[in-house]
């Protein structure tokens, strides 16, 4: 189906819903590289004039990428929820969008109509918006999961405890783990990117940080980030594992680069379940994203890059995770080419995935031959404090010795908790105080050489 | 009124733990004011990007590369390539185009090569930066060279080339009839190694190729990087894997290498 729009006497026409969502992107170098950007300035506000007059309903009679073809189209469609669809059923894309920014949009009506709206139709709204809007709704949205403590409470902001080492050396490794809860961080999890895929070098980072764990009581969970495959063979060999992790996109085949398919995904989950290792809750995976990796795979199908991502949302959703994370810099400036793009996409994928309920937290970072800075990414912090978002990360001094790139450091996190009056997960907090760490108005302590943690180390 | 009083000098918090540095090179126990990381250390973090920035847009210096590689394969020209990306702007945004040579250089490729047949072509590229190579692609090749000579590998004309991603070597290679490709390339920039260095190699080069097919040897640098006359060493044996398995890629693991 063509769909239209008239500026001043001249018609605008997109074959196809793919390549009307395509053209009314905001500029990115990903869609530009892949050939599917507009062309001009104006050809792209007239694909937003015409996508802001698409029903919603169509989004569910034309599917982006055929059904037949790719079973993240069969999973959205068959997991389509008409009753909760039905109060905006009657909505075209821009209706949504007005809707949601409107006072009748509430926390809990939100809520009840998430299970009826596609990662399409979310795409297609966030196309449509400024990114104040973004930050508006998202911060309506409330998303709460548990394992050892809660994440997504109104007032929170968590962090995942990144203490990456260029070897996995184990003493490296828990330096920076120490330093990272000396200074609040790791309520989201303590999660390692390994240097290598091999099972026992995985398994000896498990034992170690569910030996940290255990030793000090810390409400936390942890988590090696290794391919799923290799998880559920730790799992078999009953190494500790709390979270199940994996790099998901919104494609069949880009999820077949990655050697993994639903059916896998669901293995691993049933796998981490049966463990029973969550003490309040029973979120069991981790999920990572980025605008890009469909691309990147030469599997995103002629879908534009965000509308990509929005429907790996719906991959995450069906495992009901504990965390996810949009890794949104860390592809490089093909895809997303500065700060500004880098910033947009960040917003566009927090506001995606709480609108589609997931537990969103965003690796607000870049690599060095980006078009960004340090200033880039303490804009993107504050927009995305602001915006409610569920985590970031904690690396030491921002800088990733193992992945060579730059995130968030635990001081950043300081700063928007400060700023914004934000605290760690309850749980986390309270363990915080109890070890002296921070004090319960979450101002950090001084902490002396004797603290038990440095004890050890 | 009374003279406002300097301010306390000890407003910059130090952490207890500095100790745990020895065990790591992430900036940790790196302290605090108020929930700030202090300015020295903020000013030699961006030290640490400024020079990754600048390795990212420092072009490759041609004479001086030019030289040295002429004077390790003395009885042949050294070919100057170029991809079809003009700029480090074009170049960053259209990884395609990087993948590419320019219809000139490939020209000069074909007339290099004539009727003539390689076992091995090899060239030394920019990529993510330039000053890696020029660092470390000339002592790499000064070991790696005598080792293919002495096995009785022929090597092509070795080549220069600009602008220039990890796929370039599979149209390179092809036009220069080689049998398999090697790539001396400049890796992304880390803060902490800027100058870090990554050598691929494919057997049967031909355009389309795909990273699987290939076997990559990475972060090559003097200061705790991989050693040039172990890279060299590790390179040849791959080299050797591949004409014995007439392949590369994930099929060749460094235990076939190893394992002889």
């Amino acid at each position: 189906m063509a769909y239209r729009s008239t500026i001043q006497g001249i018609v605008y026409t997109f074959p196809s819903l793919a390549t009307l969502l395509a053209k009314a992107s905001p500029l990115r170098s990903g869609d530009v590289l892949a050939g599917l950007a507009a062309d001009t300035y104006m050809e792209r506000v007239a694909a937003q004039m015409a996508l802001a007059d698409v029903p919603l309903k169509t989004f569910l009679a034309e599917a982006v990428i055929p059904y037949e073809k790719d079973e993240v189209t069969r999973l959205i469609m068959d997991g389509h929820d008409a009753a909760a669809f039905a109060p905006v059923s009657h909505l075209t894309a821009g209706g949504l969008r007005d809707w949601l920014l409107s006072a009748e949009a509430s926390t809990t009506t939100i809520q009840a109509i998430s299970p009826g709206i596609t990662p399409e139709m979310a795409a297609a709204v966030s196309k449509l918006m400024r990114n104040q809007d973004l930050i508006a709704v998202a911060k309506k949205c409330s998303v709460v999961t548990k394992f050892r403590n809660t994440i997504g409470l109104g007032g929170r902001l968590s962090t995942r405890l990144q203490p990456n080492h260029p070897t996995d050396d184990p003493k490296g490794i828990a330096a920076s783990m120490v330093d990272g809860l000396l200074y609040g961080s790791g309520d989201a999890v303590i999660g390692i990117n390994p240097a290598t895929d091999d099972p026992e070098a995985v398994a000896t980072l498990l034992y170690m940080i569910d030996e940290l764990r255990e030793n000090y009581q810390i409400p936390t969970q942890s988590c090696v980030l290794s391919h799923v495959t290799t998880t559920i063979g730790l799992i078999n060999q009953g190494v500790p594992v709390d979270l199940v992790f994996q790099s998901i996109g919104g494609t069949q085949k880009t999820n077949s680069s990655f050697g993994i398919s639903l059916s896998l995904l669901q293995e691993a989950y049933q796998a981490a379940l049966s463990l029973n290792r969550g003490t309040i809750g029973n979120n069991v995976m981790y999920f990572e994203t980025g605008q890009g990796n469909a691309l990147s795979a030469n599997a995103h199908e002629g879908i534009d890059q965000q509308t990509c991502e929005a429907r790996a949302y719906a991959v995450a959703k069906k495992f009901n995770p504990l965390l996810v994370n949009t890794v949104v810099g860390f592809i490089g400036p093909e895809y997303l080419f500065d700060g500004k793009q880098i910033i947009r996409a960040a917003l566009e994928d927090h506001f995606c995935a709480k609108l589609l309920g997931l537990p969103m937290g965003v690796d607000i970072c870049y690599t060095n031959h980006a078009e960004a800075d340090q200033d880039d990414m303490d804009n993107l912090l504050t927009l995305l404090a602001v915006a409610g978002c569920t985590f970031i990360m904690g690396v030491p001094g921002a800088d990733d010795i193992m992945l060579n790139y730059q995130s968030t450091s635990f001081h950043d996190a300081l700063y928007a908790r400060n700023i914004l009056g934000l605290r760690p997960a309850p749980e986390f907090e309270q363990w915080l105080v109890r070890q002296g760490i921070m004090d319960g108005e979450s101002n950090l302590l001084t902490v002396a050489p004797s603290h038990r943690l440095l004890k050890n180390v | 009124m009374d003279a406002l009083k300097p301010v306390d000098g000890n407003f910059i918090q130090k952490d207890a733990w500095g100790r745990l540095r020895q065990f790591t090179n992430a900036r940790i126990a790196v302290g605090k004011t108020g929930t700030a990381i202090p300015l020295a250390e903020n000013l030699l973090f961006r030290a640490d990007h400024a020079r990754a920035r600048d390795a990212v847009y420092t072009a490759l210096d041609e004479e001086p590369m030019a030289a040295a590689l002429q004077v390790l394969l003395p009885a042949l020209p050294v070919l100057r390539l170029k991809s079809r990306a003009e700029t480090r702007q074009e170049y960053l945004q259209r990884p395609d185009w990087g993948r590419q040579l320019c219809d000139a250089s490939k020209q000069l490729a074909k007339d290099a090569a004539g009727s003539n047949r390689y076992d091995v072509a090899i060239m030394v590229a920019d990529g993510l930066s330039a000053q890696a190579v020029q660092l470390h692609a000339p002592a790499v090749l000064a070991a790696f060279l005598p080792l293919l000579a002495g096995a009785g590998f022929s090597v092509a004309p070795l080549c220069i080339a600009r602008q220039a991603r990890v796929a370039i070597s599979d149209e390179v290679g092809a036009l220069l009839n080689s049998r398999l490709s090697i790539i001396l390339i400049g890796e992304r920039p880390g803060l902490s190694s800027p100058h870090s260095m990554g050598i691929y190699i494919t057997y049967n080069p031909a355009i389309g190729n795909t990273d699987e097919s290939r076997n990559c040897i990475s972060n090559i640098h003097p200061l705790g990087g991989l050693a040039y006359q172990e890279a060299a060493l590790q390179a040849f044996n791959l080299v050797k894997g591949a004409f014995a398995l007439q392949l590369t890629g994930v099929h060749l693991k460094s235990h076939h290498v190893l394992g002889g």
